[in-house]
C-alpha cells in the first residue's frame, strides 16, 4: 500500500517552501526514501550542513598555517606552506610545552569529575527507581527542581567555601563541583524504571542475592546505554566548563585547554610581541577538539537513543 | 525533562502533601506499612520493609553528600553573604537587603537584565527554528546524505563552547579575512561583524551554530517515537503534509520542545562564556558588565565585592528559577504536566 502512496503522491505536493516536508504521502517507517523526490529537503539540509560545518572546516585549515599563512592566504583553503606539523613542534616548546600539560589537565578534569559524577548518578537513579523509602519524591522533587538553578551562579559562593577549605587553585577545586549532575540523575532514575524490571530484582533476591549483588549483576548490566549517554554528557560537560576553572584555578600550570586557549587569545590581541602565537591557537585549538568528537561519532549508537529518554515518556 | 510522572511532583503540591501526610502518618505508629497508601514494592511486613528504605537511602545517599555540599551549602552560603557589606573602613557588617536594593537599582546590573532578555527573545526562537526545521526534514528521508547531514548539524555541540566562540571571534575578525574577502569579492564593503551595534547578532550566530544540532538530536528523537500508523490515519483523513507537521507532529512532541525551550531559557539567561571570549576581540563594544553572569564575575574576581557579587549572582539565580518555573507553569498542558 505504501508503495503505491509514493508512487501516487502528485508533484506539487513535494517540500513546501518553508523546507517542511510533506510527510503526507509518505507510507510507514522503513518506506521513506521516495528517490529524486525529496530535492527540495536535501538542497535544504545540504545548506545546513555548510553552516555547521565550515567553521570547523576553517579551524582544519587554518590549523595547517603559520602565522603568516593564516593572515595572508584564502581563509578556507590551505596555504602552499603546510606548516601543522611545524606548529605541533612549537606547541611543545611554547612556555614549556604548556599547552599538553593543559590538554592533560582537560582529561584529568574532565574523566575524575564525569566518571565520579556518572557513579554517583547511577546509584541514586537506582536507589530513586527501585526503592520506595520515605520522603523519596520530595528529595526528587528538589534535585529536578535544581536543574533549573543556574550552576554558574554557584561559583561565586563555591569559591569562597573552597577558599575556606585551601583547596582554590588545586585539582579538586575543579573536579569535586563536577560531580554534582542533577539531571544525569534524573536521566538514570527514568531509565531504571524502564529498563530494570521489578520481578527480575525480586527473583535475584529470592534466589537469595544481598541488595548489592542484585544491583552489580542484575541491574548494572541493563543500564549499559544510559551509562554511556551520561558518562558522555557529564565528561563534555567538565570538559567544556568554562567558568568554574576561571574563577577558581590561577596557576598556569593547572588550567584546562579552553581557559588556557583563551588566556593565549587574550595576550595575542594585546598585541605584545612575543606573545602572538595565532598558529598556535588555531592548531593547538584543533587538536583540543578532535577527542570529544571522536567520542561522539564512534559511539553515536548511544547517546542518540540516550537523550531520547530525557524527551520521551 | 518535563513530561514524566515525577516531575509531577514539582508541580502539583497535592502529591506533595499526601507525601508529608504520609510522614506523619508512618511516624505515628507501628503499624503505619498498612495504611499507606502508596503500595510498597512488595509490603512483605515491616521490618524488611524498613530494611528496603534503608538501602534506598544508601544508594541516593552519595548523590545527596554532593548535592547539599554543592549546590544547597553554596546557596545558602551566597545568600548569607549577599546579606552583609564589607568595606575596608568600616569592615564587614550586616546591611539586610541593602545589597539587592542596591542591584534592583543598579543601571548595569539592570542594562545586563535587560540585554540578556533581549538574547532571549532572538537566539531562543532562531535556535529553535533550525533545530525543529532540521529535525522535520531529517525524520522524512532516509539517505546517506540526511544521516550524514545529522551527523554535521551535530557536531558544533562536541566543540567546547569556548573554542567554538574562538573560532567565530577569527571568522568575524576583519584581519583573518574571510568575511574581507567574501565582501570585496562581491564589491561591498565589509561589515563590521565587532562593533558594538552588530556584536549582538554575532554572539546570536554563536549560540544557534552551537546549540541547534544538540536541540534537533532531542527534537529528532521525539520524532521517531511517533508510532507512524498516526500518519497513515491522517493520510487517509485527507491530511497535507504542512497540517500533518502542525496538527500532528508538533502536538505530539510538545513535551520535548517543552525541556528544549527551558534549557535554552535557562543557558540564555546565564549567558557568559561567549560574549567573554568575544570580548577579547571585540574590544569596546563589550563590557565587563555585559551580561549579569560577567558583572558577578567582574565584581568578585576583579574588585573583590564578593557580597555585592553573591547578591548579583543569587539575584540572577532566583529570576533563572522563577523564570523557568513560570515557563513550565505557563506550557503545563503542551507538556503533560498538568
Amino acid at each position: 500500500m505504501a508503495i503505491f502512496a509514493n508512487d501516487a503522491a502528485p508533484k506539487d505536493a513535494l517540500t513546501t517552501v518553508t523546507g517542511v516536508p510533506d510527510h503526507a504521502f509518505r507510507g510507514p517507517r522503513g518506506n521513506r526514501r521516495s528517490g529524486g523526490r525529496r530535492i527540495g529537503s536535501h538542497v535544504f539540509l545540504i545548506i545546513l550542513a555548510i553552516y555547521f560545518i565550515v567553521p570547523i572546516w576553517w579551524l582544519f585549515v587554518a590549523a595547517t598555517k603559520d602565522t603568516a599563512g593564516l593572515f595572508g592566504s584564502p581563509a578556507f583553503w590551505f596555504d602552499g606552506n603546510f606548516a601543522f606539523f611545524a606548529n605541533v613542534a612549537e606547541l611543545f616548546t611554547h612556555q614549556g610545552g604548556i599547552y599538553w600539560r593543559w590538554l592533560a589537565n582537560s582529561f584529568l578534569y574532565a574523566f575524575a569529575g564525569g566518571i565520579g559524577a556518572t557513579i554517583l548518578a547511577i546509584l541514586a537513579g537506582y536507589g530513586f527507581a527501585k526503592y520506595n523509602f520515605r520522603g523519596r519524591n520530595g528529595v526528587f522533587g528538589v534535585i529536578l527542581g535544581s536543574v533549573m538553578v543556574p550552576l554558574t551562579a554557584l561559583v561565586i559562593p563555591t569559591f569562597m567555601l573552597l577558599s575556606q577549605y585551601g583547596i582554590i587553585n588545586t585539582p579538586w577545586a575543579v573536579i569535586l563541583p563536577s560531580l554534582l549532575s542533577p539531571f544525569g540523575v534524573y536521566l538514570m532514575r527514568v531509565y531504571t524504571q524502564d529498563a530494570v524490571p521489578d520481578e527480575m530484582l525480586e527473583a535475584a533476591r529470592i534466589d537469595g542475592a544481598g541488595e548489592i549483588r542484585t544491583f552489580f549483576q542484575v541491574a548494572l548490566p541493563m543500564l549499559k546505554p544510559a551509562i554511556v549517554t551520561v558518562l558522555l554528557l557529564s565528561v563534555v560537560g567538565t570538559w567544556n566548563n568554562f567558568f568554574l576553572p576561571l574563577a577558581v584555578l590561577t596557576d598556569p600550570q593547572l588550567l584546562p585547554v579552553t581557559v588556557g586557549l583563551n588566556r593565549w587569545t587574550a595576550l595575542s590581541n594585546a598585541g605584545a610581541g612575543g606573545e602572538q602565537v595565532w598558529n598556535l591557537i588555531t592548531s593547538g585549538a584543533f587538536i583540543s577538539v578532535i577527542p570529544l568528537v571522536l567520542s561522539f561519532l564512534f559511539l553515536q549508537r548511544y547517546w542518540q537513543g540516550g537523550l531520547a529518554i530525557g524527551s520521551i515518556k | 525533562m518535563a513530561d514524566h510522572e515525577a516531575s509531577a511532583h514539582l508541580f502539583t503540591t497535592d502529591r506533595l502533601d499526601e507525601e508529608t501526610s504520609m510522614t506523619t502518618q508512618t511516624t505515628a505508629g507501628p503499624q503505619p506499612v498498612a495504611t499507606r497508601r502508596t503500595s510498597a514494592p512488595r509490603s512483605r511486613g515491616s521490618r524488611l520493609e524498613r530494611r528496603r528504605q534503608r538501602w534506598g537511602w544508601l544508594f541516593v545517599s552519595p548523590f545527596l553528600a554532593v548535592f547539599a555540599l554543592f549546590l544547597v551549602f553554596p546557596l545558602f552560603y551566597a545568600f548569607g553573604m549577599s546579606l552583609f557589606t564589607s568595606t575596608l573602613a568600616t569592615g564587614t557588617k550586616f546591611t539586610g537587603l541593602g545589597n539587592y536594593a542596591k542591584a534592583f537599582t543598579d543601571p548595569l546590573f539592570l542594562e545586563g537584565l535587560l540585554r540578556v532578555a533581549a538574547f532571549a527573545i532572538v537566539m531562543i526562537p532562531a535556535q529553535l527554528i533550525v533545530a525543529l526545521a532540521a529535525a522535520l526534514v531529517l525524520d522524512s528521508l532516509t539517505s546517506w546524505l540526511s544521516k550524514l547531514s545529522r551527523l554535521l548539524i551535530f557536531v558544533p555541540y562536541a566543540i567546547p563552547v569556548v573554542i567554538g566562540a574562538l573560532m567565530w571571534s577569527f571568522l568575524y575578525s576583519p584581519k583573518f579575512g574571510p568575511s574581507a574577502t567574501l565582501f570585496t569579492a562581491v564589491g561591498l564593503p565589509t561589515p563590521d561583524f565587532l562593533a558594538s551595534d552588530t556584536v549582538f547578532g554575532s554572539l546570536v550566530n554563536i549560540v544557534t551554530w552551537q546549540w541547534s544540532g544538540y536541540y534537533m538530536v532531542v527534537i529528532y528523537a521525539a520524532l521517531r517515537s511517533i508510532d507512524p500508523s498516526i500518519y497513515e490515519a491522517a493520510r487517509i483523513d485527507g491530511a497535507n503534509g504542512w497540517q500533518t507537521a502542525t496538527r500532528i507532529k508538533l502536538p505530539m512532541i510538545s513535551s520535548s520542545m517543552v525541556m528544549v525551550i527551558t534549557f535554552a531559557l535557562i543557558g540564555t539567561l546565564q549567558f557568559f562564556t561567549e560574549p567573554v571570549v568575544l570580548r577579547n576581540i571585540a574590544q569596546g563594544a563589550i563590557d565587563a558588565a555585559y551580561t549579569p553572569n560577567m558583572y558577578a564575575y567582574s565584581l568578585a574576581f576583579s574588585y573583590s565585592q564578593f557580597n555585592y557579587a553573591s547578591a548579583i549572582a543569587f539575584s540572577l539565580g532566583a529570576l533563572v528559577f522563577a523564570g523557568s518555573y513560570l515557563f513550565l507553569f505557563l506550557t503545563r498542558k503542551q507538556s503533560g504536566l498538568k
